[in-house]
């Protein structure tokens, strides 16, 4: 099996063609729209605007960008609680989102879900689960469901490293390979390490720190990659999801990655890493590594960074105002959707 | 009307849903090559091909989500569970996944899915093995909850089950599988919240679901000798719970004994009891008597086991309290 470390992987990464860097532009701007809103999510938070748990994605923004990048449009795809950049990369409006988390009846989810639970069935976005690993079980059994229709659509699973040692991680994994034999489990397991599962690092978590290798006590092929580059993360979702579309067998990537927000709202000291270990890892900023590229490329300069920083503003502004003004969930709501006939 | 068993009404059942619709999958474990630890699922590997029979590993919890995900997606999975003990094991998927998905998703998915096998007590199968699992499930709003007690039952329900648009825990009894009764020819899909008067009566309400209905038969039976004429009303599903014609026949005979096989805190007949309460104390002449097992985990030795079930002698004893005639 093939298992590339992070470094390498770096150092062998693919060479860009025009039109990919041309393409990625519109990534680009989506992770710092997505930067933006998670500030504004966490300010919102702050001042009470949004309730619960709130989970952003910074740090990790172009392993759900690379991923998503590589989907057709009937694609599907799963992830966890750490989902509002799943949504946003796929084109839920900003709004909608907000609104989710504001628990407004605009939500995407009519404010029942929250930050944990965003869907968007219409655009492959299958949930949104609270639950860690819960959700790897019903990625597997929806990735047989499309191949079972006769389809050769696609299915993402991102799950984050402190998935991996529960049973819901390991029972799937193990049903997917069976099914894939036959080729009826077209689905890329993606291991979003951020190195940390809430404050338990990943050594504290097992001896076998080289994720990626748990899927070979499976069958199942895999590699890792580093997480903070686009380009990487998207050369290896392109190769690996037409893989599985042609094979129907599944597919697990572990992608070297870092949170450089707190676990959640409330992880307020983060006694578990230090300072310096956080600012080391921003050096690796996915959005500036990007910013960089594209800049070489002479897609992107200091005025269209600005432009690009403008919009974003402006978007997450618009998405606020909407959010604030959108009306509560009605009453008669409380009861509705609980069964199809309700 | 055809004299069949309650585990040829699950097999028909199932096989005309499958004959007509080709999203229908059966998962489980050993239900296909070694064709059912009930027999159920006896033939179907050979008829419907492993695409559709789904052998599976012992991943409970694994092949349980896996269903959900499925249904997800369009598929109508219906997963055979060995024992409802075994899904324990599977709690998170169907308590936090198939019953709320739906809601949490506002609406944006449905999850068509059964599970089901038996429940409840068996023969000297002890403690681990022998539980009754509905408190548990009717308790969680998303699911439905069904517990056939007859042939005619077991082929209705399930009809409906394979119909719906939610995820049914579809319970059997392992005592039940070679029962015989007369199921209608045609359709016979029986609605889900809707009891039956399986028997009808004046003085007393006997209401019981799954093997108790049969119980409580055969105690409305002995109670006949002796002058007293007991209706027994079969739940058939819990949730929804048919609280019209609960309430409907305890405001007739003024009296009510409520039966479940399992512990008694916290269990359905406590919620069939405040219902009755709730509903129809002003017809009520006496308090709504409790029949249930014993509140330990199931022992072993033959004698204890028969101790820790309710009885016919157990039921009848109730409706003599209730009604004054110890």
């Amino acid at each position: 099996m093939k298992v590339q470390k992070p470094d390498e992987a770096i150092r062998s990464r693919p060479r860009v063609s025009e039109t990919e860097v041309a393409a990625s532009l519109h990534w680009y701007r989506l992770m710092v729209l997505t930067r933006r809103f998670e500030e504004e999510a966490e300010r919102a938070f702050r001042r009470g605007k949004i309730g619960g748990y709130l989970h952003v994605y910074t740090g990790q923004e172009a392993v759900a960008a690379g991923f998503l990048a590589a989907l057709r449009p009937d694609d599907v795809f799963f992830t966890a609680y750490r989902d509002h950049a799943h949504a946003l990369f796929r084109g839920t409006p900003p709004g909608a989102v907000m609104a989710e988390l504001y628990g407004k009846a605009t939500g995407i989810a009519k404010g029942k879900g929250g930050s944990m639970h965003l869907f968007d069935v219409a655009r492959g976005f299958y949930g949104g689960y609270g639950i860690v690993g819960g959700h790897i079980p019903l990625a597997t059994g929806a990735a047989y469901a499309l191949r079972y229709q006769g389809s050769d659509r696609a299915l993402l699973c991102f799950l984050g490293d402190g998935a991996m040692h529960s049973g819901s991680f390991h029972e799937p994994v193990n049903l997917a390979a069976l099914w894939g034999r036959d080729g009826l489990c077209p689905i890329v397991y993606i291991v979003e390490n951020n190195k940390y599962a809430m404050g338990t690092s990943v050594a504290r978590s097992t001896l076998v720190t080289n994720l990626a290798a748990h899927f070979d006590a499976y069958g199942i092929e895999n590699e890792q990659i580093d997480g903070q580059d686009f380009f990487t993360v998207k050369e290896a979702a392109d190769r690996i999801v037409a893989r599985v579309r042609t094979t129907g067998r599944p597919y697990a990537v572990e992608v070297i990655t870092y949170r450089f927000a707190a676990h959640g709202a409330a992880d307020l000291f983060q006694p578990y890493r230090t300072k310096e270990e956080v600012e080391a890892a921003r050096e690796r900023d996915p959005i500036l590594i990007l910013e960089r590229h594209l800049r070489e490329a002479g897609v992107l300069d200091d005025e269209r960074v600005e432009a690009v920083r403008a919009e974003a503003d402006a978007t997450v502004a618009d998405a606020l105002q909407f959010a604030e003004t959108s009306p509560e969930p009605p009453a008669d709501e409380l009861e509705r959707d609980v069964y199809h006939s309700s | 009307m055809a004299q069949i068993t309650y585990r040829e009404a699950l097999r028909s059942a199932l096989m005309e849903a499958m004959d007509r619709d080709r999203s229908i999958v059966l998962l489980g474990e050993d239900i296909g090559v070694y064709q059912g630890t009930f027999r159920v699922t006896a033939d179907f590997l050979q008829q419907y091909g492993p695409a559709r029979v789904i052998d599976t590993p012992i991943s409970e919890l694994g092949f349980i989500g896996a269903a959900v995900g499925m249904a997800m997606l369009g598929l109508r999975p219906v997963v055979e569970v060995m024992t409802w003990n075994f899904a324990f094991l599977a709690a998170d998927q169907i308590l936090n996944n198939a019953a709320k998905v739906r809601y949490f998703s506002g609406g944006q998915v449905d999850v068509p899915l059964i599970i089901r096998g038996p429940n409840g007590a068996g023969v000297q199968l002890s403690a681990q093995h022998s539980q009754s699992v509905e408190a548990l499930y009717a308790h969680y709003p998303g699911l439905w909850v069904a517990a056939p007690a007859t042939p005619a039952d077991a082929h209705g329900l399930l009809k409906t089950a394979l119909e719906g648009r939610d995820p049914v825990i579809f319970l059997e009894n392992a005592a039940l599988y070679g029962t015989k009764g007369e199921v209608p020819e045609g359709d016979g899909a029986i609605p889900f919240g809707r009891a039956e008067i399986i028997r009808p009566g004046r003085d007393v309400t006997i209401v019981a679901y799954s093997r108790m209905v049969q119980v409580a038969v055969s105690a409305a039976q002995q109670l006949e000798g002796e002058g007293i004429e007991a209706e027994v009303l079969n739940l058939r599903t819990l949730r929804p719970l048919d609280t019209d014609s609960l309430l409907e026949s305890v405001r007739r005979t003024h009296h009510a004994v409520v039966v479940q096989e399992q512990w008694k805190p916290f269990g359905p007949v406590a919620e069939l009891a405040a219902t009755i309460y709730e509903g129809a104390f002003d017809s009520l002449d006496a308090p709504v008597e409790r029949v249930t097992g014993a509140d330990v985990p199931m022992p072993y030795a033959r004698n204890l086991e028969l101790l820790a079930v309710p009885h016919e002698r157990d039921i009848a004893a109730a409706v003599k309290r209730t009604l004054g005639r110890e």
